[in-house]
């Protein structure tokens, strides 16, 4: 039994991690339709600036405070993120209203490799570090109930509280203030918000800044885990599934999708890996996503498909 | 129509799509301050297009304005934004009703108001004016927009515009798809919204009987051009429009399938 709870735990906490990649996507599709396929390359932007920013800032301004570093860091880099979402809007997206959703999904492609190669050359190919001062040493809880207690990874847990507060913000913003309902009217018909005055550019940069910004807070978490590397971003390629599974437009979708993912991965690699010869893990997210495009294509949560008829 | 209660002058424009195609071959009307001037004419004759030439949502059908001008009250307008147009009052309300569908309907409502800035209190009273003139609104504001009937959209589509609170409003097709009562009931309120509020609207319908019921002049598009205009009441009684718009000729009703269309259209197209 606290063998299982473990791996329920550890599921879960691996599986709020894919979802704070996959907000990323559906905040972005919400707003303008478009299937970000850059996101997994503005995880690993937003990471490379912040963990090089952290190392830069102290020495430019001449100060040894690790906290401190890591403060501005954070707000340089969410700075660039910005700088980024506009510079896409004002190049990219600007020119290509009213495309076809192909034509947007192949831009985004372009924008991936142009931010991984830019982000290289701007910040270093290394592997660099992010440290945030997430405590690293796994605990011992609940050492009455089960023999042995359960270990819980203390930076998993701290991981997963920031991702559950960054997503009740959203869908806060998303339901109740006017910005967020404008959002949610371009997702719908952009023709329509235009028409009644609601700018598409300046709902454009808001979106792929909010998008940078859960990039970024992906990107600090999963860098302090495993090292700010150009891997990370293929981590955006396990965060598809989860989209697929939660729904594309939806901001609770995205979470409860991610664990359902992350603690199917680890279960079935514990429970029925052993049955086949192991190696479910990384298949594992696919197949479900496979399962539900086949009877539920808008996903768990996503809007439904609505067509008059 | 003198020149001091002009709302919107159009001045010989000419709208081309895609850099090729010459869609409008120099339209120019005029809409004075609180009227209701209708756009009539067939498929393809260039209403839309007018329509989204004074709103500026051309650009985003690859078209453009490439001759003549546009002012509201004497002030140029093709080179604004939709939003700087919604903000000075002039807003369209798109063929088709284009509602949010995923929205409420209160929700749609409420983002007509996006461009204001005059606090939530008068969106709020702003809000409840609109329900007051389209009450089976507030009975589904909850609904999604979807799931309401055609009848209903069209009410959000227009509620949703007078959220802006605007001086003009321009209205495209607004009979699309609707029963004849709901048509009815549409353009009545449109009525009662120009007397009553003071709203202009600049009308483009194919219903050429319904739009001159309620619209005090009349302009008559064909391929792009300008054929005819005048009062409502005189476009009505007109020979031309009864035998070709309204279906109507000296022996009364008949079937528009024996109108020697090409004789007497010549004339117009010259």
């Amino acid at each position: 039994m606290g063998f299982f709870l473990e791996t329920l735990i550890g599921g879960l906490m691996a599986g709020m991690l894919y979802s704070l990649v996959a907000l990323g996507f559906v905040l972005i599709y919400k707003a303008s339709g478009v299937f970000n396929f850059a996101q997994g390359a503005m995880v690993l932007f937003a990471a490379l600036a912040m963990a090089r920013f952290a190392e830069w800032i102290p020495g430019w301004l001449g100060f040894e405070n690790q906290v401190l570093a890591n403060i501005l860091a954070f707000a340089v880099a969410a700075a660039v993120m910005f700088v980024v979402a506009w510079l896409i809007e004002r190049l990219v997206l600007r020119h290509l209203v009213n495309q076809e959703g192909a034509t947007l999904l192949m831009v985004t492609l372009g924008i991936a490799y142009l931010l991984e190669g830019i982000g290289q050359s701007l910040f270093g190919d290394n592997i660099y570090s992010i440290d945030v001062g997430m405590p690293k040493d796994p605990v011992l809880v609940l050492e009455g109930m089960f023999p042995g207690g359960l270990l819980i990874n203390k930076e998993d847990f701290i991981a997963a509280l920031i991702a559950a507060a960054l997503v009740a913000a959203l869908s806060l913003f998303f339901q109740k203030t006017a910005t967020g309902r404008a959002l949610r009217a371009v997702a719908d018909d952009h023709q329509a918000a235009q028409s009644i005055g609601i700018p598409l550019a300046r709902i454009w940069v808001i979106v792929w800044f909010v998008a940078g910004i859960a990039a970024l807070v992906a990107g600090i978490i999963w860098g302090s885990k495993l090292g700010v590397q150009f891997s990370l971003a293929t981590v955006a390629l396990r965060a598809l599934p989860v989209v697929i599974l939660g729904g594309l437009t939806s901001v609770p979708g995205a979470i409860i999708g991610g664990l359902i993912i992350g603690v199917g991965e680890k279960l079935s690699e514990v429970y029925i890996g052993p049955l086949v010869g192991g190696g479910i893990e990384i298949w594992f997210a696919y197949m479900l996503a496979l399962v539900f495009l086949l009877f539920r294509p808008q996903g768990l949560f996503g809007e439904k498909i609505i067509d008059r008829v | 129509m003198t020149a001091a209660n002009v709302l919107l002058n159009v001045n010989s424009i000419e709208v081309i799509y895609n850099h090729v195609i010459l869609v409008l071959k120099g339209v120019s009307f005029s809409v004075p301050e609180g009227g209701i001037v209708a756009l009539l004419g067939g498929n393809g004759a260039g209403k839309t297009t007018t329509l989204r030439a004074v709103s500026n949502l051309l650009s985003g059908e690859r078209g453009a304005v490439t001759k003549g001008s546009i002012e509201l009250r004497g002030e140029r307008i093709e080179a604004l934004t939709p939003a700087d147009l919604v903000r000075r009052g002039v807003i369209q309300v798109m063929e088709g009703r284009h509602c949010f569908g995923h929205l409420t309907i209160e929700e749609n409502l409420l983002t007509g108001a996006y461009t204001r800035r005059d606090g939530k209190a008068a969106v709020a009273a702003t809000l409840d004016k609109v329900y007051a003139y389209f009450p089976r609104l507030r009975t589904r504001r909850h609904s999604q927009a979807a799931y309401t009937s055609g009848g209903e959209q069209q009410m959000t589509a227009i509620g949703r515009a007078l959220m802006a609170s605007p001086k003009m409003v321009l209205l495209d097709e607004p009979s699309m798809g609707l029963a004849p009562q709901i048509v009815d009931e549409v353009f009545s309120i449109v009525k009662e919204l120009n007397q009553k509020e003071g709203v202009t609207f600049l009308l483009a319908e194919q219903n050429t009987n319904m739009a001159l019921r309620y619209a005090e002049f009349g302009y008559i598009l064909e391929n792009g051009r300008v054929v005819m205009e005048g009062k409502a009441d005189d476009l009505r009684n007109n020979e031309d429009v009864k035998e070709f718009y309204l279906g109507i000729s000296s022996e009364g009703r008949k079937s528009f399938r024996d109108v020697k269309n090409y004789r007497r259209r010549k004339r117009w197209l010259a």
